[in-house]
């Protein structure tokens, strides 16, 4: 279980997180959605303390996150973002046994969990575990960098806007990978997007963050139900809207 | 030719020494400094800009600013039993460490900089700390671009490798100065193709070294850190070696500025000391001409020939005329007096400046002495080595004899001699015993006014000679009134225009002097 106790950043003038106060429970993957600059990044980061906290604190399963260097905290907590960062200068199979070689793993542990993790993300791993990340398409870096995520069997991932920039069939396809596996793993997660649609289907429940305060939290249907103002009401019928407009353009088409 | 190449794995051996130490520590300073500066962006203006400063100097300047430098060090230190001396590989060294720091320092800024900041961010997130960053991440990333900064460090440094022969550091650069000086074309093309043909071989080991460890080819690199390291080592150990020789018992050091006539005094002085002590002896050619002084003085030179009139207007700063006589007299109380330096013996001969012009340019212009340039100095040129126009010889010449010449062009004294007789300039500030002057139908131009003061060759020796080896003393005093000016000029015409080496003619003088007795 992870807690957001009172959470604040600021930098500098602005704040960025305020006072926010959310708990995660243990296998339940929770979406933080909201607009540009509503502080669902920052509040990622404050998690495994990419960023530290200005006041508050995170609490993992009864444990305050401060209690550990830095370091060792993130080879506990799997880390996803949109941009990937592979490291361009070692193979698929280095830059997912990474964090095991960190932690000290043997040499053949971490072969094998890299194998079992490159099948995991439906990659072969007789054909990609030496290639090099500039010899991969961006779907498949996004695998490798889930596989990575993975490697050190974390209970806690964190995930910003994994998919955003991948061709929408790839992103389905992923999204759907992506929720077979936690769903096996039993993996707590906390999930950053912008896209309502992709926060409606995958969510346990869905934070809503407008300007670094939280304005509503609750499972999609909660939301849709009984939005708490206007903004989220707006958030949560975007999907059906365009569905609605597209089904529209597409009947005008039609004979 | 072939006694050109002789002399290669000498001078290769020692240039590489200075090159690769200098390299070496260069980028063990520079790599962390620009670690550190990546860290820490406050630092960079001031390292960067400290770094460009120093890369503005030119090399010359920089390695010749290393002299006074560290001639007061080995002052400070003198009482420690460290010795350090003002000239040598030491001050080259240094100099040269500080050229290469400024490419290798700006790339791996620049290179650490260049990392992909999602790579960065990835680095951070999967739990590596900053220095396992660094160490897996930043620097592997950095590399090529790391890498290309030594390159080219290393071109620059073997480069200005090749200046440190002035400040009494053996290089490649011996091949040059003495080729130049000594018009031995072979000496300057072997010097040259040897410089560029190094700096070309470890530019490539480099480049090897660098791709074989990017492309995990274990031949490449494995070959190229071979090959590096053997030199490394190689030029380390005969440094070492170098140092511990020089340490016993150490050889009479003779020190020769760069013109043959200088070249032959020290072979000569050479042959001297070996003939009549048996005392080993080294010779440090070309030095620049105050850097031959000062070392002296400073003991890090034992032996070499200066002129009284030199010491009389540089060193005393003395501008009235005066009889010969009373010059060298003034001149030996003075050293003696304030630097301890010895004159051990007059040799016979002034090698003074002059005025020269082509005998024939003189004839039509109607010029045979000074004073008749005065009326028609604005239409003509003179060329003069690179000292002559800031000398106070010249200051005296153009006052007292209103010398405005159309142009004054500075250049090396052996091209200076090949222009006057081309007909590019008019005039030079000839030395009176050049062999050219005969051999080029030159005419020397009366000092009709007494400005130039005389130029008596005197053979100075340091304080510490004087008293630690009166032997070689004693060897010097015996040279008094042994070469007169035809000698003289007659000596330097065999190795300009003759193609003889220094050495070989002052052997056949010293042999000839010999029997003669």
């Amino acid at each position: 279980m992870i807690e957001l106790r009172s959470l604040s950043r600021r930098f500098g003038d602005r704040v960025a997180v305020d006072d926010l106060t959310l708990e995660v429970a243990s296998g339940e993957l929770l979406m933080l959605v909201g607009g540009s600059g509503s502080g669902k990044t920052t509040t990622l980061r404050l998690v495994n303390r990419l960023i530290e906290p200005t006041s508050g604190g995170v609490w993992i399963d009864g444990e305050d996150t401060r209690r550990l260097p830095a370091p060792l905290l993130r080879r506990r907590i799997g880390y996803c973002f949109q941009q990937v960062g592979l490291f361009p200068h070692l193979s698929v199979a280095q830059n997912v046994g990474i964090t095991p070689s960190l932690l000290g793993w043997s040499a053949a542990d971490t072969a094998a969990r890299v194998d079992e993790l490159l099948a995991l993300v439906e990659l072969d791993p007789a054909e990609f575990r030496e290639r090099r990340p500039d010899e991969l398409s961006g779907g498949q870096r996004q695998r490798v960098g889930l596989a990575r995520a993975l490697a050190a069997r974390p209970r806690l991932m964190l995930l910003d806007e994994p998919f955003a920039a991948l061709d929408p069939l790839t992103r389905e396809n992923l999204q759907l990978a992506f929720q077979t596996l936690r769903r096996e793993l039993a993996l707590t997660g906390i999930f950053v997007t912008h896209d309502m649609t992709e926060a409606l289907r995958l969510a346990d429940r869905i934070a809503v963050l407008h300007e670094g305060r939280l304005v509503q939290v609750g499972t999609p249907a909660e939301l849709v139900r009984a939005p708490a103002d206007e903004r989220v009401a707006e958030l949560v019928r975007t999907p059906r809207r365009q569905v609605e407009a597209l089904e529209a353009l597409l009947g005008d088409r039609s004979p | 030719m072939r006694e050109q190449l002789l002399l290669l794995p000498g001078y290769l051996t020692a240039h590489l020494q200075l090159v690769l130490l200098a390299l070496a520590v260069g980028a063990s300073v520079s790599v962390p400094l620009g670690i550190a500066v990546h860290r820490r962006p406050r630092l960079e203006p001031a390292l960067l800009g400290t770094a460009s400063a120093i890369q503005t100097v030119p090399g010359l300047a920089l390695l010749a600013v290393m002299v006074p430098i560290f001639a007061g060090l080995g002052g400070l230190l003198a009482g420690t039993g460290i010795e350090v001396r003002g000239i040598g590989v030491l001050p080259a060294l240094v100099a040269l460490t500080l050229y290469s720091l400024l490419p290798i320092l700006r790339n791996t800024v620049t290179g650490l900089a260049g990392v992909d900041p999602a790579v960065r961010e990835a680095a951070r997130g999967v739990g590596m700390t900053p220095r396992q960053a660094l160490w897996r991440v930043e620097l592997p990333l950095a590399l090529p671009v790391i890498v290309a900064g030594v390159r080219t460090a290393a071109v620059w440094v073997v480069g200005t490798a090749t200046l440190s022969t002035p400040i009494g550091a053996t290089s490649l650069g011996n091949y040059i100065f003495s080729g130049l000086a000594t018009r031995n074309d072979a000496a300057v093309i072997v010097g040259c193709v040897a410089a560029a043909a190094t700096a070309l071989g470890l530019d490539q080991l480099i480049r090897l070294l660098e791709a074989g460890v990017r492309t995990g080819r274990r031949a490449w690199w494995g070959g190229a850190v071979l090959v590096l390291g053997a030199l490394v080592l190689y030029a380390a150990l005969s440094f070492a070696l170098a140092r511990r020789d020089t340490a016993r018992e150490g050889p009479v050091v003779i020190g020769a500025k760069a013109f043959t006539e200088q070249y032959l005094l020290a072979e000569l002085l050479a042959g001297r000391i070996g003939d009549q002590t048996g005392a080993a002896t080294l010779i440090l050619p070309s030095l620049g001409s105050t850097v031959a002084f000062d070392s002296l003085v400073a003991g890090d030179l034992d032996v070499y020939v200066d002129y009284s009139g030199t010491i009389w207007a540089t060193v005393m700063k003395r501008d009235a005329p005066a009889r010969r006589e009373d010059v060298l007299a003034e001149v030996e109380r003075y050293l003696a007096r304030a630097h301890g330096v010895v004159v051990a013996s007059a040799l016979g001969f002034e090698n003074t400046y002059a005025l020269a012009m082509r005998a024939d340019r003189a004839r039509e212009l109607g010029v045979a002495r000074i004073s008749d340039l005065t009326p028609i100095a604005g239409e003509l040129e003179i060329g003069g080595d690179y000292e002559f126009f800031a000398r106070p010889e010249w200051r005296a010449l153009a006052d007292r004899y209103q010398l405005a010449f159309r142009e004054r062009r500075s250049m090396d004294p052996s091209l200076m001699y090949g222009a006057v007789r081309a007909g590019e300039v008019d005039v030079i500030s000839a030395f009176s015993t050049d062999g050219r002057i005969d051999a080029y139908d030159l005419v020397l131009l009366e000092d009709d006014r007494g400005v130039i003061p005389p130029y008596d060759a005197i053979v100075l020796a340091s304080a510490r000679l004087a008293r630690e080896r009166p032997e070689v003393l004693a060897a010097l005093r015996g040279l008094a009134g042994a070469v007169d000016a035809a000698t003289m000029r007659r000596m330097n015409r065999e190795v300009d225009a003759e193609g003889r080496t220094p050495a070989e003619v002052a052997a056949a003088f010293l042999r000839e002097r010999a029997e003669r007795r």
